[in-house]
């Protein structure tokens, strides 16, 4: 969508609002009131997070506003299309964000494979440039933002908002400790807000319509509306925006359109790679940040991965660990030397040299690669799909314990 | 204070540092790897991990990094709970996956703290049973070994390397398990600091290369403590032998000076002591020939010396005792400074604003804790190189102070470097070429030394207008100036360094100013830090009158008013110029030279006596800073050598104390001398300390291919040391305690179980006195004096350089050190040399000198002056002149030319 395409279907009227005088606190106000919750994975809310920075006469004089878009979970593609079908939604979020913390150096954190996204990106801000959106005194509001693209190099940690900033730093891509949290002492050590881009693209929205009509868009207990991904094999795999608290039956059946013929559904990861496995049981569960925690799984980034009775579990899930064996940082140990074994282990289960010990081993770090024991949230995430694999799918490891191969493929 | 429960016991903690550092300053033990006591925490690791409980309802717990979790009042944790107890041994068994099973053969076993947390974690058994990953190692140069798979992974390498010591050439590369610590590519490590990475690393990836060309274990090396001779910083060492040759040297913790690191000179320059050059025996010289003399016979020629008109010549490389028993026995009058006569002079002015109460001589320690620093001509990182390593960490003051306004603690040590970037504390070099610690300097000011003085006379004038400004002062400096005098204005700890080495009075006067100024200001002593260049350069100083210059004992010898003359340990052809002192050996009847090498002044000798080198005998040295510190002996010289104060005859070999006695009682300023000395009621029942381990090997057996007789233990009846196993360890005295052990803690992290709480002092005491009192009342500003020098047009202002391996004498000689060293060479800006016709490399004759330096020409060097480095021994700097015109030389490039120069400072701008 071109700037003006865009601004004929209301585009950049959240502008309008600030140029006629909404301050920041107010905005910040509507974000928190909207109930906006971050859409990278972790869920926590926007207008909380916004909070933090410092703020007033003592405060920084530099802040930065910081956009993640290294969309690197396994089985997300959400922000893609946000970015290549509607950049200037991106962009125009992103000014309310900076203007909210009174940002003026604004970067996209894009995935390096993401070529058309940034083409698009950069070609929508000299667009918003050109009419005064970006730049100086942007609308006479005496607010100033540049928006920088910055490609990654690729590396999964990069997700991690810390490690993200040492990337953009030019620094090894390693987590900080945390606290200190970005929004004081982020990158270069000033403050900085890191929101997912889907997030951001919420902004426009409530800002311009309000925070009724946000909150009227839901049909859960979580407010507005969420990006929705299915791949596996289902009929039709894709990508929709739908209300939250919607069952994941609707996802699943109304949109992807249920397993392909002669499948059955086996087990799902709701939210990408780092979620625990939900099984067919678990269909008529909202599609909402609780409710799905309930059942012991996390919503994440709210795209479903599918496996079907024909798929090896034991072969998904070691897929799983090799990826996050090979996007460790390497900076703490657990992550770093732990995933690796794992990663070896399910080799040995593929070629059916898996044994009993090493199913212990497998058990073993599931607790030790837990949520606190690592630096940062890799290895819990990996453990997810591990911890919940290995209680679901027991038979299955036992099978190829037992047959000295993998059952699936001979 | 703040109370935590740890395991059930309340104790009193420090709540501005974490839960690992309170735990170890309590004693307890928990094991860690990527915690350092001086870099901080950064949570890499996870082998500290303990229970924190939110109140004593909390059953359950959860599990913290103690090293990432602040000491808070009421915290309840445990260190023996089950669950953290299990994932400790989880951590440490994946950190030993690819661990190679090498102890038995690798140089860091028996001191190795992997070893020991491994040990302490409970893991003993490997389930591993996959493919190890293995990597490639690297040339690190002459000091360091490289063995990168026993590398866990704790970046330690590269927080002290790069974070602490400002390296630039080591790294972190790759990620997940294959990370590796290395160069871009095989080659010298640059740091001047590197040899630290020995002690830093937990294991056995970075080992010392010059060591394990003649192994020993730790517990196998004969070890006392030990006074590095390297400079005047005078860092505590722990050298260790075995079978009579020294084989290494490695920190000594000491909190005022030294701390846990040394610098490369110190760790690697230790090499003379086992040269095959040492002079061995007692000898007369007569033309070519040399003739053995019995004990007797030296006795007679001591005598012969004692009447007559004999004149003793001391030196700065030499202990107290040794100067003063060559005092002792020519009489005061007669003795005199083995220094060129402009360091004469710089160094009693050194000696006298010592006894000011306006200044402060800082100890390294407070030299960290300065936030606006002034380098006033002198070269730290080549003159005194652990003093620069600690400057490196004062301009980090200011980032301290922006953690503690943001609530950051300051132990989170990435989190402290990220809130502050590249907001430092400020600190300006004033001089004459570009330096080392420019990197981390706000201001920098390339001049000549009169100049310099200029600029320093006018930032003391600046902020008090009593103190006289000179002429000297370039206009366009004055806005340096103001902002200097600013800067030292508003800090709290202002910091003024200046010294001997740079060869002016004018900045060591100036420098006092400037701190005179702001002690009337801030009415309380300012941080003055002056440097001289070698180990005892204070301590000569201080038993030389200020007549006694070594010019005027060379004119006496030549103008017969004395014929006979005792030079102690000294190379008097790099004190005076080469013809006067020929002018002045050639009157003398009789020369003796007493040294532990041979040199230009041994080879005139009609008597030459051989002396033991630093860890052959017991010895005291005075540092920069007053600081009087006890050196004990490491090991027996088996050759004819003994300390150079017992072939004076001052007393007997084993009366070491008595002679320090003597001196505290008889030489000025010495009073406080008797309290380096050990206590006696320190050792229990007449009991000694050994200088050997416990777990010492072969003491039986390691003489028996020479005859299977045990010999006896050699006696040592002068010392509170023993050459033996037995006795008892240092328990009350820190003075005697080398290298430290405890149960389970076999590396020299056990270090923390021997202080009062980490980074304490030793719970048994400080070792080391300040000998100087301050009485004086405050005298006024100096004036500055009329220093101009005018060169004509085809002259260039001469100022010396220093290199840390190459310009002391004694290290030089070390063959690791030597393959670091460069020729003389000579610095010349672009325009001087293009004017001149010279390129990089090409060989220059130095004024009217014989001598040759090679052409270095960087940008950094102000044009009209020359930069001069004189190799070892091969430029004389006292027969440089103020000015000099260079010529190009028809001879070879030199042997080992500039592009050997890689800790230099000048390299640093690529021209």
């Amino acid at each position: 969508m071109d700037i003006a395409a865009y601004e004929a279907s209301d585009g950049y009227q959240s502008l309008q609002a600030i140029a006629k005088g909404l301050s920041p606190d107010d905005v910040l106000q509507q974000v928190k009131d909207s109930g906006l919750k971050g859409r990278g994975g972790a869920g926590f809310p926007t207008g909380l997070k916004w909070s933090f920075v410092p703020r007033g006469g003592d405060a920084p004089k530099q802040k930065y506003l910081v956009v993640n878009a290294d969309e690197m979970e396994p089985g997300t593609f959400k922000d893609r299309l946000l970015m290549e079908g509607d950049p200037h939604l991106l962009i125009e979020g992103m000014i309310i964000a900076a203007y909210t913390i009174q940002a003026s150096k604004a970067y996209i954190f894009l995935r390096g494979e993401y070529i058309v996204s940034g083409q698009r990106l950069n070609r929508a801000i000299s667009e918003a440039a050109a009419r005064g959106y970006l730049g100086k005194n942007i609308l006479g509001t005496g607010f100033d933002l540049d928006i920088v693209v910055h490609t990654s190099a690729g590396r999964y940690i990069c997700g991690e908002e810390t490690a993200l900033l040492n990337a953009l730093e030019g620094k090894r891509a390693t987590p900080r400790a945390k606290p200190p949290f970005p929004q004081v002492s982020g990158l270069w050590g000033k403050p900085t807000i890191v929101n997912n881009v889907e997030t951001i693209c919420n902004l426009p929205g409530i800002i311009t319509y309000g925070v009724d009509w946000y909150h009227g868009l839901t049909k859960g207990s979580d407010h507005g509306t969420k990006l929705f991904g299915v791949s596996g094999k289902v009929k039709t795999p894709g990508c929709w925006e739908l209300p939250l608290g919607l069952p994941i039956r609707e996802l699943f059946e109304g949109y992807a359109g249920g397993m392909q013929d002669g499948l059955e559904l086996r087990g799902f990861l709701p939210g990408g790679g780092s979620t625990d496995f939900m099984l067919p049981e678990h269909l008529d569960v909202l599609l909402d940040y609780d409710a799905i925690a309930k059942v012991g799984s996390r919503l994440a980034t709210g795209t479903m991965i599918i496996l079907d009775n024909k798929t090896c579990p034991v072969g998904m899930v070691g897929n799983l660990m090799k990826f996050f064996a090979h996007e460790s940082c390497g900076f703490c140990t657990p992550c770093r030397d732990g995933l690796p074994w794992v990663d070896e282990i399910f080799n040995e289960f593929e070629s059916g040299r898996g044994s009993e010990k090493d199913l212990q081993i497998l058990h073993d770090h599931v607790d030790y690669l837990g949520p606190g024991r690592t630096f940062c949230a890799l290895a819990p995430g990996a453990t997810a799909p591990l911890g919940s694999g290995l209680k679901h799918f027991k038979e299955d490891f036992d099978q190829h314990i037992k047959q000295k191969c993998c059952p699936y493929k001979h | 204070m703040a109370k935590v429960v740890i395991d059930g016991v309340t104790y009193e903690v420090n709540p501005d540092n974490n839960l690992l550092q309170e735990c170890l300053s309590q004693g307890l033990d928990l094991p860690y790897f990527c915690w350092h006591p001086c870099m901080g925490s950064v949570g890499a690791c996870r082998q500290c991990a303990i229970k924190q409980y939110r109140d004593a309802d909390d059953k359950n717990g959860m599990l913290v990094m103690a090293c990432m979790t602040p000491a808070t009042d009421g915290a309840i944790i445990s260190i023996d709970d089950e669950q953290a107890k299990s994932f400790r041994a989880s951590v440490i068994e994946s950190l030993m996956i690819s661990h190679p099973h090498d102890c038995p053969v690798c140089e860091e076993g028996g001191e190795c703290h992997l070893q020991d947390m491994t040990l302490m974690s409970g893991h003993n058994y490997r389930r591993y049973d996959k493919k190890k990953v293995t990597h490639r190692n690297q040339y690190l140069g002459p000091f360091l070994n490289h063995e990168m798979n026993r590398c866990i992974t704790c970046y330690r390498c590269v927080r002290y390397y790069d974070d602490y010591a400002g390296g630039t050439d080591l790294s972190a590369q790759a990620s997940h398990h294959h990370v590796y610590f290395g160069r871009h590519e095989e080659g010298v490590l640059e740091s001047e600091f590197s040899g630290n990475l020995v002690e830093v690393c937990p294991t056995g990836v970075f080992t010392d290369k010059a060591f394990s060309q003649h192994y020993s274990r730790k517990w196998d090396l004969q070890t006392a403590p030990s006074v590095c001779v390297g400079c005047s910083v005078g860092c505590n060492t722990a050298p260790g032998e075995r079978y009579g040759t020294l084989r290494r040297i490695v920190n000594r913790y000491n909190n005022e000076v030294n701390g846990y690191f040394l610098c490369d000179r110190g760790r690697f320059g230790f090499d003379f002591v086992n040269n095959e050059g040492r002079l061995r025996d007692a000898v007369k010289q007569q033309g070519d020939t040399s003739q053995a003399l019995s004990g007797e016979q030296v006795q007679s020629v001591i005598n012969e010396f004692k009447t007559g008109k004999t004149i003793g010549i001391g030196s700065p490389r030499a202990s107290n005792e040794s100067n003063f028993a060559l005092r002792a026995l020519v009489g005061e009058d007669n003795f005199y400074a083995g220094y060129s006569d402009t360091e004469h002079e710089a160094t009693q002015l050194i000696l006298q604003l010592a006894k000011d109460k306006a200044f402060h001589s800082p100890s390294i320690r407070e030299i960290e804790q300065a936030d606006a620093i002034v380098i006033l001509g002198e070269d730290v990182t080549n003159v005194a190189p652990r003093i620069a390593l600690a400057l490196r960490q004062s301009v980090r003051n200011k980032a301290l102070e922006l953690a503690s306004n943001s609530r950051i603690p300051q132990w989170q040590d990435a989190a402290v470097r990220e809130l502050a970037q590249h907001d430092r504390s400020p600190l300006s070099i004033l001089s004459t070429y570009v330096s080392r610690l420019d990197d981390v300097a706000s201001d920098r000011v390339v001049d000549t030394l009169q100049n310099l003085a200029g600029i320093a006379y006018a930032v003391a004038n600046t902020i008090a207008s009593q103190s006289p400004s000179s002429s000297d002062v370039p206009t366009e400096h004055a806005s340096v100036i103001e902002k200097i005098a600013a800067q030292l204005q508003a800090a709290k700890r202002p910091l003024l360094i200046a010294g001997s080495t740079s060869g002016n009075l004018e900045l060591i006067k100036a420098a006092a100013n400037i701190a005179r100024a702001l002690q009337q200001q801030k009415s309380t002593a300012v941080d003055l830090c002056l440097l001289v260049p070698e180990v005892n350069s204070l301590g000569m100083g201080m038993l030389t009158t200020a007549e006694n210059k070594l010019g005027r004992a060379l004119a006496k010898l030549q103008d017969g008013s004395a014929t006979q003359a005792i030079v102690l340990e000294n190379d008097l052809y790099r004190r005076a110029p080469q013809a006067t002192v020929d002018a002045a050996l050639e009157k003398a009847d009789k020369l003796l030279v007493l040294d532990q090498l041979g040199t230009a002044t041994t080879a005139k000798a009609d008597y030459v006596l051989p002396t033991t080198a630093f860890s052959e005998h017991e010895a005291s040295y005075i540092n920069y800073e007053g600081r009087a510190q006890l050196s004990f002996q490491v090991h027996r010289c088996h050759s004819g050598a003994m300390p150079a104060w017992s072939w004076l005859g001052a007393e007997q070999v084993d009366e070491f104390d008595a002679l320090v006695n003597r001196c505290a009682s008889e030489a000025k300023g010495f009073s406080n001398l008797s309290k380096i000395l050990p206590d006696p009621a320190s050792f229990i029942a007449g009991m000694k300390v050994p200088r050997q381990s416990h777990r010492y090997s072969g003491r039986t057996a390691m003489k028996a291919n020479i005859n299977v007789h045990e010999p006896k233990q050699a006696e040592d009846p002068g010392s509170v040391m023993s050459f033996s196993m037995e006795g008892i360890p240092a328990q009350k005295d820190a003075d005697v305690l080398a290298s430290s052990w405890a149960p389970g803690w076999n590396s020299n992290q056990s270090i923390s179980k021997f202080q009062d709480e980490v980074n304490g002092e030793l719970k048994q005491g400080h070792p080391g006195t300040l000998l100087i009192t301050r009485e004086t009342a405050a005298a006024g500003y100096f004036d500055p004096a009329d220093s101009s020098v005018s060169p004509s047009a085809n002259e260039l202002q001469v100022s010396l350089a220093y290199q840390i391996f190459g310009s002391d004498e004694l290290s030089a000689k070390s063959n690791s050190v030597q393959q670091r060293m460069t020729d003389a060479f000579i610095g010349l800006s672009p325009e001087d040399a293009q004017a001149r016709e010279l390129s990089q490399g090409d060989t220059v004759k130095l004024g009217t000198t014989e001598s040759n330096a090679v052409v270095c020409i960087r940008t950094g060097i102000k044009s009209g002056s020359a930069v001069i480095y004189c190799g070892d021994g091969q430029v004389n700097p006292t027969e440089l002149p103020q000015c000099i015109e260079i010529t190009k030389s028809g001879e070879q490039n030199l042997l080992r030319g500039i592009e050997g120069l890689i800790v230099s400072d000048l390299l640093e701008e690529d021209y």
